[in-house]
């Protein structure tokens, strides 16, 4: 026969939370190893184009960054909607190009130097014109290895 | 003396931090990594070489030329295609198999396999020549260059499963080597031209 229970409040027993910030750190230390650093905050809108022979890039100490797109909405008073450059953070021409990657190599160590690869991230309606400016000008700049950047496609 | 006891820490606002912490790294980091289509540029041409390139002529049956025009419209070899049609042509190019003699010529070439050096038969001298008009959009130019890179891939594929009968991506890095020499990537992308057209 089952026990006859006896009127009168039941208690809940509270929640120990003692290893909710184990848990936290654990989700933390996940976000820390899987994601990396935003390189820079982006002053031209990028949609990078879809591909499926992908490579990823090795060594992030290695790759600099060519990003070419419209200018994002906030900049579009003062630069206008042509497609623009940006190098680091500012916007810069074609022929600014040549300078920077010399800057960037000589700021690296001497023995990789050689290993210097540029990634152009395009947005996928910029026209070819540009990029071949780009690509002339890195000739140029004897930065002979280049990447263009792209998302896996299904 | 008596023992006194030290009083635990609370370690309540632990999670607090925590949280604070996490949440930090979510806005600051990015997750994907970045990928891409390799390439490799080819050295800039001294000043007084640009006449003499001129000279410099390949076989007509080694080069395969795909042009993309300003309306996004792929012509390989001469026919008007679609971009998935690309990848089998390519692929027919470059091995070559009934040397065909409208095909990019084979040559002997020495590689080594395992230790061992071998005689294969490819087609060494064939350039795949890629030309794009100012107007092209970014997104066709990746899909074609998307193409030409899997066509290799596919025949390096193909060749590794009927040589080692595992595919490419698991072979070792000297068996890759070999590959490589046999089928090498020769994706030229020309000399800028401009096709008419305003600038």
């Amino acid at each position: 026969m089952a026990k006859i229970r006896k009127e009168g409040k039941k208690t809940v027993p509270a929640i120990s939370t003692a290893s909710l910030p184990d848990i936290i750190f654990m989700l933390l230390f996940f976000f820390m190893v899987s994601t990396s650093m935003k390189e820079v905050t982006y002053n031209v809108d990028i949609k990078v184009p879809e591909a499926t022979e992908l490579q990823s890039l090795e060594k992030k100490s290695l790759v600099r960054y060519i990003y070419v797109g419209v200018p994002r909405h906030e900049f579009i008073k003062q630069y206008g909607r042509e497609t623009r450059i940006q190098l680091n953070d500012q916007f810069a021409e074609v022929s600014e190009i040549r300078s920077y990657v010399e800057d960037e190599r000589n700021a690296m160590n001497e023995d990789e130097q050689g290993l210097l690869t540029i990634s152009i991230k395009a947005d996928k309606e910029t026209q070819m014109g540009i990029i071949t400016d780009i690509k002339q000008e890195l000739r140029q700049a004897q930065a002979l290895k280049i990447s263009y950047a792209a998302i896996q496609k299904n | 003396m008596g023992k006194r006891s030290v009083q635990e820490i609370n370690a309540s606002s632990m999670a607090d931090i925590a949280f604070l912490l996490l949440i930090f790294f979510l806005v600051t980091t990015t997750m994907s990594v970045d990928k891409g289509l390799s390439r490799r540029l080819p050295p800039p041409l001294p000043p007084d070489q640009k006449e003499k390139l001129k000279d410099l002529e390949v076989k007509e049956r080694n080069i395969f030329v795909v042009l993309i025009n300003s309306k996004n419209q792929v012509l390989a070899q001469g026919q008007y295609i679609q971009v998935e049609e690309l990848r089998e042509k390519v692929k027919e190019f470059i091995k070559n198999e009934a040397n065909d003699p409208n095909l990019p010529e084979l040559s002997e070439v020495e590689v080594e396999i395992d230790g061992r050096i071998e005689k294969v038969m490819t087609t060494d001298a064939h350039i795949v020549s890629l030309q794009n008009d100012r107007g092209t959009t970014y997104q066709k130019y990746i899909e074609v260059q998307n193409e030409l890179v899997a066509a290799y891939n596919e025949v390096r594929d193909e060749y590794s499963r009927q040589r080692f009968g595992v595919s490419y991506n698991e072979l070792t890095e000297d068996r890759q080597g070999a590959i490589q020499k046999i089928y090498p990537q020769k994706i030229s992308e020309a000399e800028p031209k401009n096709y008419g057209g305003n600038k």
